[in-house]
């Protein structure tokens, strides 16, 4: 069975709204005798390397959480307890992370294996924002990640991500980040017409309809500038929904930087 | 199913049900249909020939819809069957998808009134000319016709997806919950139903638990459960309060500090609630157990089954392929004293509260010859292996066994595998008893 790179060489896939997919579909497991995913159990597998780390595993699971909460496109509304469940997950880890003092600022890029997995992840979330927009995909990968993530582009763009992040608060605003997703369950400032409506309660994913809204090419303040769409508003602005949409974006950009 | 026709996700049942008597069987599927089967009368000259389940009646209950304000489909998908007790010959049932409950009306008819006045056998108008004397209509034998029509339709009263209905022992109201609130209607009634249990927060943002089932006592009108996200089961005295957010009491089973991971919290969540038939005792399932409740007693269960451990040490992948969050249903067997699962691989489980024993059988085609005794089956996890033992690491995690019935009085469960219904019937005394 796949590993880690090839759930986000799925997530890479990702191109339009119209065809992407949930990211880890059901029943892709336990084919006989394939190695396993995840770092489970302790049965015989013949020539794996030694168990990662805890903190590369707890790493791993919450970008893995992270992954399953905001790239669920589907046209159904997504179930609201496997939702709170992942949600609740992401946060124990989060608070342990910051209990272990694991919680610190992202190692330069230059760095092992483990930020780069977090870079990938950003990368990804990013892409389709960026190559609507013309502009080649950021962060300069190295070899050993696939292919799929796409070709290695200029450092500029992936030190701007560096910079933007290294601007802004981390450990509190992570908490506040999750929370932004769940913000997204119901409209804040509901427009003229969700307002008659406001028991109904809102789209569960307004995060879909902002990575929507960002391929379509409505991103708000002038349509070139993704990158300068993505560096941080602090709180996010109270004007035009679409610099709201987009300081939700940023926030769950600044999850998985941070990471 | 037809041979000819091939299995589509629509026909992927997601609902069974017995009712009162166990003589109707009902279940509902992914395409929003609802198949009911009736258990043919054991006939005197044959009675080795045990009464089977035929096909009664086949009806489409919900359509898919689209949200037009949220862009969002709302799935036809049969989520919960309930039946209302039999008042009179017909018989009604309550179907539900994510929004929509309805109330539907089964009658039989097999007479037909002939001799009409007016009309001919046709229903055409006569000639009245030719009409010379009047005649009474009268009742002639016909095949028998089922029909299904939809009494009642209870819609917009939930604004997050239903997962369970159930009736009240009073016959006149019943309950529907979704993730956050549950919501009481009169069966007559459908432009209003009373909100008896909110948990939804103000601000969303604060959301880390929700409902995941909810069911009446069988005999206390006025208390009903609700399980949650959590772990814990509250049970709720409708006297009490017009709006039972404050639990009469709750239960619930401290943790195992031994046990702890970052997936304690998902596998503890109760994905299924089931009063006892007595009214005593509730079951309840969680991702690895199934437990035994005291109403008597809240601080643990008094019972814990486990249903497939050798899955604790897979947890991981189980979150990876989101097998983890799949709903599994309990059920009671009629005296009581037998709980049954499903799991993987089409094996469910069974087990004897008296003798402490357990069986693990396959819902399977090879397994299942007419008549055919079932034979147990046995997951091994290294160390010894015997032979027709599975491995965990063969396991289909595809074929799921989430809803399973058994009949309110005799040794007949249903077994939904995917799409295909198994009924297993018990004639001479099985192990089990």
């Amino acid at each position: 069975m796949e590993g880690p790179e090839s759930a986000m060489a799925v997530v890479a896939g990702l191109r339009t709204p119209e065809n992407v997919t949930c990211v880890l579909p059901r029943g892709t497991m336990f084919a006989r005798g394939l190695k396993r995913k995840c770092w489970d159990g302790d049965e015989d597998v013949e020539g794996a390397p030694a168990a990662p780390s805890y903190s590369l595993q707890r790493q791993s699971l919450l970008d893995m959480s992270l992954v399953k909460l905001q790239l669920c496109h589907t046209l159904v509304e997504p179930n609201l307890c496997r939702s709170v469940l992942i949600a609740n997950t992401v946060r124990q880890i989060q608070e342990e992370m910051t209990q272990d003092g694991a919680w610190q600022l992202p190692a330069p890029p230059v760095a092992g294996r483990g930020p780069l997995d977090h870079l990938v992840s950003t990368e990804i979330l990013c892409r389709a924002a960026w190559e609507q927009q013309g502009q080649r995909p950021a962060p300069d990968l190295p070899s050993e990640l696939p292919g799929a993530l796409g070709a290695p582009a200029p450092g500029s763009a992936q030190s701007c991500i560096w910079e933007a992040d290294s601007s802004r608060g981390h450990r509190g605003s992570f908490p506040k980040s999750l929370d932004q997703i769940f913000e997204t369950l119901e409209s804040r400032a509901p427009s003229p017409v969700e307002g008659l409506f406001a028991d109904a309660g809102g789209p569960y994913y307004d995060l879909d309809a902002v990575l929507t809204g960002m391929v379509g090419g409505k991103s708000g303040p002038g349509g070139g500038d993704g990158l300068q769409a993505l560096a941080p508003a602090g709180a996010p602005p109270p004007s035009a929904s679409c610099k709201r949409d987009l300081g939700e974006l940023d926030h769950v950009v600044e999850i998985l930087v941070e990471t | 199913m037809p041979s000819h026709r091939v299995p589509s996700e629509a026909d992927i049942i997601s609902t069974v049900e017995f009712n009162h008597t166990g003589e109707l069987l009902a279940t509902g599927d992914k395409g929003g249909r609802v198949v009911i089967f009736q258990r043919e009368p054991e006939s005197k000259s044959a009675p080795r020939s045990q009464g089977e389940y035929d096909v009664y009646s086949t009806f489409q209950s919900h359509e898919p819809e689209f949200d037009y304000l949220k862009s969002l489909e709302i799935e036809e998908k049969i989520n919960k069957i309930k039946w209302l007790p039999q008042q009179n010959a017909a018989h009604s049932l309550l179907s539900t998808n994510d929004k929509t409950i309805k109330l539907w009306k089964i009658t039989e008819r097999d007479k037909r009134p002939e001799g009409y006045n007016l009309k001919d056998e046709e229903g055409k108008l006569k000639d009245l000319s030719t009409v010379t004397s009047l005649q009474v209509p009268v009742l002639k034998p016909m095949d028998l016709m089922v029909e299904v029509s939809p009494r009642r339709v209870f819609a917009n009263g939930h604004t997050y997806h239903i997962n369970s209905i159930s009736v009240n022992s009073d016959c006149e109201t019943y309950m529907s919950a979704d993730d956050l609130r549950i919501n009481l209607w009169h069966l007559a009634i459908t432009d209003r139903s009373f909100n008896i249990v909110d948990i939804k927060p103000a601000n969303m943002e604060d959301l880390t638990e929700v409902i995941t089932a909810s069911e009446f006592h069988p005999h206390h009108c006025n208390l009903f459960v609700y399980s949650s996200s959590k772990g814990s089961l509250r049970l709720c005295d409708m006297r009490a309060a017009a709006l039972c957010d404050k639990h009469s009491k709750l239960f619930e089973e401290p943790e195992d500090p031994s046990n702890r991971s970052f997936f304690s919290e998902i596998i503890s969540s109760v994905s299924d609630v089931k009063f006892s038939h007595s009214g005593r005792y509730m079951l309840t399932r969680d991702y690895l157990t199934v437990k035994v409740w005291d109403l008597n007693m809240e601080a643990r269960p008094i019972e814990t089954y486990q249903v497939h451990e050798y899955l604790r040490s897979k947890l991981c992948s189980l979150y990876e392929n989101d097998c983890i969050f799949d709903k599994f249903e309990c059920a009671w067997n009629g005296s009581d004293s037998v709980i049954m699962t499903g799991a993987y691989n089409n094996f469910f489980r069974m087990f004897d509260r008296n003798t402490k024993r357990d069986v693990t059988l396959e819902a399977s085609r090879e397994s299942s010859k007419p008549r055919a005794v079932l034979k147990p089956r046995r997951v091994c996890v290294g160390g010894k292996r015997r032979r027709d033992d599975i491995s965990v690491d063969s396991l289909d995690f595809t074929k799921k066994i989430l809803h399973t019935a058994w009949h309110p009085a005799e040794n007949i469960i249903a077994i939904a595998a995917t799409n295909n219904l198994y009924i297993f019937q018990d004639k001479v005394n099985s192990e089990m008893h």
